[in-house]
């Protein structure tokens, strides 16, 4: 197993307020490859988990390990794609896909090398120069991809990467995404609230309730890719999801 | 370009210059443009026995910069520091709330007090003038680094001198920089002030105080062009810097 979640809870205190549950009890894991999508409605927790599995915020209880050790802080073995305005403006797209690599110590020459190969994989060639705002959202998100693959990360931890994007940007870096999965066969944890994306990206879904945030589902997804979102099956597997997180929020 | 609407005004500035002194007809009160452009066309002219133009705004520049200079080196990296951690801010906070309203110049009599008439009490007023301003632009930009760029550096691995040197610093350098042009046109205010002071010998400001007491009003009158030429100057350079280097914060959305 790539990742294991076990029993892991968080509870926020706020000074004045109650103390609030943002995810409770909470056990899955990730085979090493796997796509996995996290879904659910705005204030489950899911974005604090992603947080939590990239050692940005510590579980009240519970643990986390990816490949058989726990996660602490911030990890070499996990690398972590925004929403938006993670790239470094001040720096070029080359600059910001070795930014990685540059933190870690690696030499010049030896991080251009690597450097011109994310690039390419994403698709970016000739951009190398240009300055993220010179970018549209899309390019600006595939830079983010090539940052964190640079660095080789054992999982790839993603949180609505392409929230921001209009609708046929967002279609096509999904298409663009699962090909440089692929071809790199990275455990991806990816976290939205578009049932619609979940269904196309991932190998398996796991769906969270509001408030406190628990599993409330897991769907194994056995569409063979790429896949058609007009086909029954797909629609058949995006209905079920839908109904779960109206039941959710309906138990509100 | 419509540069006629940029050289009219200077120009009808420059007629109503003419005309007034020409019907004051007193060059103790206001002297002719003329004669002033003749003081400003032999700039390294000694004036009265006090020095060139020249000299003594090259004189107040060094000054400035030695005050500025220190300034520079102390409120950035405080700045930095208070910017960074909560705690210190709460600490200093009252304290930079308290001294910052108080004017430069309410400084001169306490600098007097402490240094005695000279460079050092100059270069304090100045230090003081323009520690501030670079200090709360430091703070700020560093307190406005955006969340997501100091947690992406985390993921990264990068923590201490390295966050500090590849991620703060340059986030918040466009606020630094503004602290800094800021800064400098305050302190450029100050050593005029300053140099005006009885005791001082020279600089421009001195310069300026000492045509006056000999009735020199177009000395005056050219000291004053050339300490505004000076200050716009430096102004821009500061301005030219910014829309090179700091491009990416307007782009940035």
């Amino acid at each position: 197993m790539t990742v294991v979640l076990r029993n892991v809870s968080k509870t926020f205190t706020a000074r004045q307020n109650e103390p609030l549950t943002a995810l409770q009890d909470i056990s899955a894991e990730v085979s090493n490859g796997e796509f996995l999508c996290i879904l659910g409605p705005s204030g489950c927790g899911k974005t604090t988990l992603l947080r939590m599995i990239g050692g940005l915020d510590h579980p009240t209880s519970g643990e986390i390990e990816v490949e058989g050790t726990p996660v602490t802080g911030p990890d070499p073995r996990l690398a972590m794609i925004f929403q938006e305005y993670s790239l470094y403006p001040w720096r070029t797209v080359r600059a910001n896909v070795g930014f990685g690599l540059q933190m870690r110590g690696m030499p010049h020459e030896e991080r251009e090398e690597i450097v011109t190969r994310f690039i390419g994989l994403v698709g970016l060639e000739g951009f190398g120069d240009s300055y993220p705002y010179e970018l549209s959202g899309g390019m600006r998100q595939r830079v983010a991809v090539a940052r964190a693959l640079a660095t080789d990360p054992a999982v790839l931890l993603m949180d609505e990467p392409f929230g921001a994007l209009d609708a046929q940007t967002r279609n096509r870096m999904q298409k663009e995404l699962l090909l440089i999965w692929e071809k790199t066969k990275k455990t991806v944890i990816f976290v939205t609230h578009s049932v619609d994306e979940a269904v196309y990206l991932a190998d398996r879904i796991m769906v969270l309730s509001p408030r406190p945030g628990r599993i409330a589902g897991i769907y194994d997804v056995d569409i063979p890719r790429p896949r058609d979102r007009t086909s029954i099956e797909f629609a058949g597997l995006r209905r079920d999801v839908l109904e779960l997180i109206d039941r959710l929020e309906d138990g509100q | 370009m419509r540069w006629y609407l940029k050289v009219l005004p200077p120009f009808f500035l420059l007629l109503a210059w003419e005309v007034a002194a020409i019907l004051i007809n007193n060059s103790f009160i206001l002297p002719t443009p003329a004669s002033v452009a003749a003081v400003l066309l032999s700039p390294t002219a000694d004036i009265l026995g006090s020095g060139s133009i020249i000299d003594n705004a090259l004189l107040s520049v060094w000054r400035v910069l030695l005050g500025f200079g220190l300034a520079v080196l102390c409120a950035v990296p405080i700045g930095i520091i208070i910017g960074r951690y909560r705690t210190v801010e709460e600490l200093v906070n009252p304290i930079i709330q308290l001294l910052r309203p108080i004017p430069p110049l309410a400084w001169i009599p306490l600098a007097l007090a402490w240094f005695k008439i000279g460079l050092l009490s100059i270069v304090f007023i100045i230090f003081i003038g323009s520690f501030f301003p670079i200090l709360i632009n430091s703070i700020d930009g560093v307190r406005r680094v955006n969340r997501t760029w100091i947690e992406t550096a985390a993921i990264y691995g990068a923590k201490g001198w390295k966050l500090l040197a590849y991620v703060i610093l340059p986030a918040a350098a466009p606020a630094i920089w503004t602290g800094l042009r800021v800064g400098f046109g305050i302190a450029w205010m100050c050593v005029v002030a300053a140099e005006m002071l009885p005791g001082t010998t020279s600089g421009i400001g001195y310069l300026i105080m000492y045509s006056y007491n000999w009735g020199q009003v177009q000395v005056i009158i050219a000291g004053m062009i050339v300490i505004g030429i000076i200050g716009i100057a430096v102004d821009i350079l500061f301005r030219e810097v910014e829309k090179r280097k700091f491009q990416w914060q307007e782009m940035n959305r």
